[in-house]
């Protein structure tokens, strides 16, 4: 861990959980240096988590309040604490099958709202606490634990969909990508409306030993290989159907 | 002290109204500055009346894409510092129940009125029922307590929301207030008051907010942004909140705390009436509205020469046996009226001391007239 940022850390936490190759600990400093870049108090900030690995992001790591909820419902937890307290900052970190699966509803219906909250998706495209099982954001045809001759079914393009309910700002970013991640959860966290980040973070231990990805710098160059920042795209600003693009998800 | 004496901010004196009107200005008048609710017969009323009167009263109220989000956005609110309720029936109850566990474990105060219709499934939606005493206190997964309050009146819709949040406030757990459609639809004159008597959450700094050194105790209640940086999980934890999974200790002590401090507190919880009992060789057991039939039919019954008794149970959870035993401990028998198959007669008739207990269960959508109850009455006797 970057030590200038120790003062955002709990004393008693010596380590992060996650595995090796992981990028949520990648996720988790990002996170913490855009705060400290902002000169926010994250001792006024209030992050909410679901269930997963990436729900293991803010809590217990953050020196803040944090709210370690149920599975999926982060984001209507977030939805009552900052309307009981218009005050709070309030930042939604957790993973993709947790917002998206067994969540989606909530957060569809808090991008419609437009409630002040920023939801941070760590997309690592598989269930990885569980042991690998297939996510709604897993690429079509990939091997998982529950699908062993290849997702038959595409994942959700996460961004339009988030948009499409009504998101003031949505942006995708990944991990392999640090200074762009960083202006996108800062522009998110100065958004006074819902806003919503995705960042792609590989998962070499479940996603990447079952589709030939298993080292670290494997599963990185994965994600590298198939995301696009919209400059690369062309000028149709469109990508592959196996590519990700990368950047802000404005209106049309 | 948390307990203080406040206006109730609501119009007071004669009134004519709902259960469900009754039930929304108490919770304005306990102090209630949140709900989040999902539309559901018959207990829509509630919400209602809520979403007005909240923001008249510097509350936020949101109506919610589904009960799950609805109770989540109480737990999360309640954490923020608001007392904070929702109401419901059968169906969006079970919907809550994972998060209802969850507010037991993180030690959450919030309020749910239940009004019952008839189940399961969906059943008959705009119909009476009873069938969820067992679905508040077991609905969701592991051991726990909560605190349970059946009104039998529009004045009790009104009194026991308040004494629900004051039981949630004081604490920390869900309570619920578990009417039936009857009651909350029932339309009678209340005499409400102008000023009640509320308990407000105990903050006291420096104090970890998950244990307590009794391993009965209530521990303290901060809220977010106050500078705590919180650490709030469903996972099992330690007294400030890490997450002690692989601890058989951590877990032991943790599930036993919250269940004995709801029942080292059961005197005070315990509510209950009794009518006619010391001659009684017959006591009608009952409770929520089915408790207005038997009254009438136990009144009924006497002027007939018949000695019966009832007792009335205000609090259901948790479960006064002990004045059960109480009348047992005489030579008596048990009716017990209710609109469900049994649920209250089972716990009846565990603490019965083998005295004879007789089940009248009715479950067709119908409230128990006072005829049916004192043709079983009279079938004993």
């Amino acid at each position: 861990m970057v030590r200038a940022l120790d003062h955002h850390l709990r004393p008693e936490v010596k380590a992060t959980p996650f595995c090796p190759g992981c990028g949520h600990g990648i996720l988790l400093g990002l996170i913490l240096r855009k705060i400290d870049a902002l000169e926010w108090d994250i001792g006024e900030m209030l992050f909410v988590s679901g269930i997963g690995c990436a729900a293991w992001i803010p809590s217990p790591n953050y020196l803040a309040d944090t709210l370690h909820t149920l599975h999926g419902r982060a984001v209507a937890f977030a939805t009552g604490a900052k309307l009981a307290n218009p005050a709070l900052k309030v930042m939604v970190i957790s993973g993709d099958g947790d917002l998206a699966s067994i969540g989606g509803n909530h957060l569809i219906h808090a991008a419609r709202r437009g409630i002040d909250l920023t939801v941070v998706c760590a997309n690592n495209q598989i269930y990885g606490m569980t042991g690998g099982q297939v996510a709604p954001t897993t690429p079509k045809g990939s091997r998982t634990a529950t699908t062993a001759d290849g997702n038959p079914y595409p994942p959700f393009d996460l961004c339009k969909l988030v948009k499409a309910a009504g998101a003031t700002y949505v942006a995708r970013g990944s991990v392999l990508r640090p200074r762009q991640l960083m202006d996108e959860i800062g522009k998110a966290l100065t958004t006074p409306s819902f806003s919503f980040v995705e960042v792609l973070s590989p998962c070499p231990t479940q996603y990447g030993r079952r589709n030939r990805l298993d080292t670290p710098a494997a599963a990185m160059d994965e994600i590298r290989d198939h995301c696009r920042v919209r400059v690369e795209a062309g000028e149709a600003g469109s990508c592959a159907a196996d590519m990700l693009l990368l950047g802000e998800y404005g209106d049309g | 002290m948390p307990y203080s004496t406040i206006p109730t901010g609501v119009p007071a004196g004669q009134r004519y109204m709902s259960g469900n009107e009754a039930a929304a200005e108490a919770a304005i008048a306990a102090g209630c500055r949140f709900y989040a609710g999902y539309p559901i017969t018959p207990s829509s009323e509630i919400m209602d009346n809520l979403s007005r009167l909240l923001p008249a009263h510097d509350g936020a109220f949101i109506q919610m894409e589904d009960e799950i989000g609805s109770i989540s956005a109480v737990a999360g609110a309640s954490w923020s510092g608001a007392k904070a309720m929702t109401a419901t029936s059968g169906p969006g109850l079970s919907l809550m129940q994972e998060c209802l566990g969850y507010a037991v474990f993180t030690e959450t105060p919030l309020v749910v009125i239940d009004v019952q219709r008839a189940g399961p499934s969906t059943g008959q939606a705009t119909k009476v029922g009873g069938g969820d005493v067992m679905t508040v206190k077991y609905g969701s997964h592991g051991d726990y307590q909560v605190v349970a309050f059946a009104p039998w009146s529009v004045a009790e819709m009104f009194s026991l929301t308040v004494e629900a949040f004051n039981a949630a406030e004081k604490l920390r757990v869900p309570a619920f207030v578990l009417a039936e459609e009857a009651t909350g639809h029932l339309f009678e004159r209340v005499d409400t008051p102008s000023e009640v008597r509320v308990y407000d959450r105990d903050y006291r700094p420096g104090e970890p907010p998950f244990d307590t050194p009794e391993l009965d105790g209530v521990p303290s209640m901060p809220r977010f942004g106050q500078g705590e940086n919180l650490l709030v999980t469903g996972s099992t934890h330690n007294g400030l909140g890490f997450r002690k999974v692989e601890d058989p200790e951590v877990h032991d002590r943790l599930v036993r705390r919250l269940n004995r401090k709801v029942l080292a507190r059961k005197d005070e919880l315990c509510r209950y009436e009794t009518h006619f009992v010391d001659d009684a060789k017959l006591v009608v057991v009952a409770y929520g509205f089915t408790a207005r039939s038997a009254l009438r039919a136990v009144k009924l019954a006497r002027a007939a020469g018949s000695p019966v008794g009832m007792l009335r149970f205000v609090t259901l959870w948790p479960f006064c046996r002990e004045i059960v035993e109480e009348i047992a401990a005489r030579d008596v028998q048990f009716l017990v009226p209710e609109m469900n198959l049994g649920q209250v007669a089972d716990l009846v008739q565990a603490a019965s001391l083998g005295r004879r207990v007789e089940a009248l269960g009715q479950v067709n959508g119908k409230t128990i007239a006072p005829a049916s109850i004192l043709q079983a009455i009279e079938g004993i006797l």
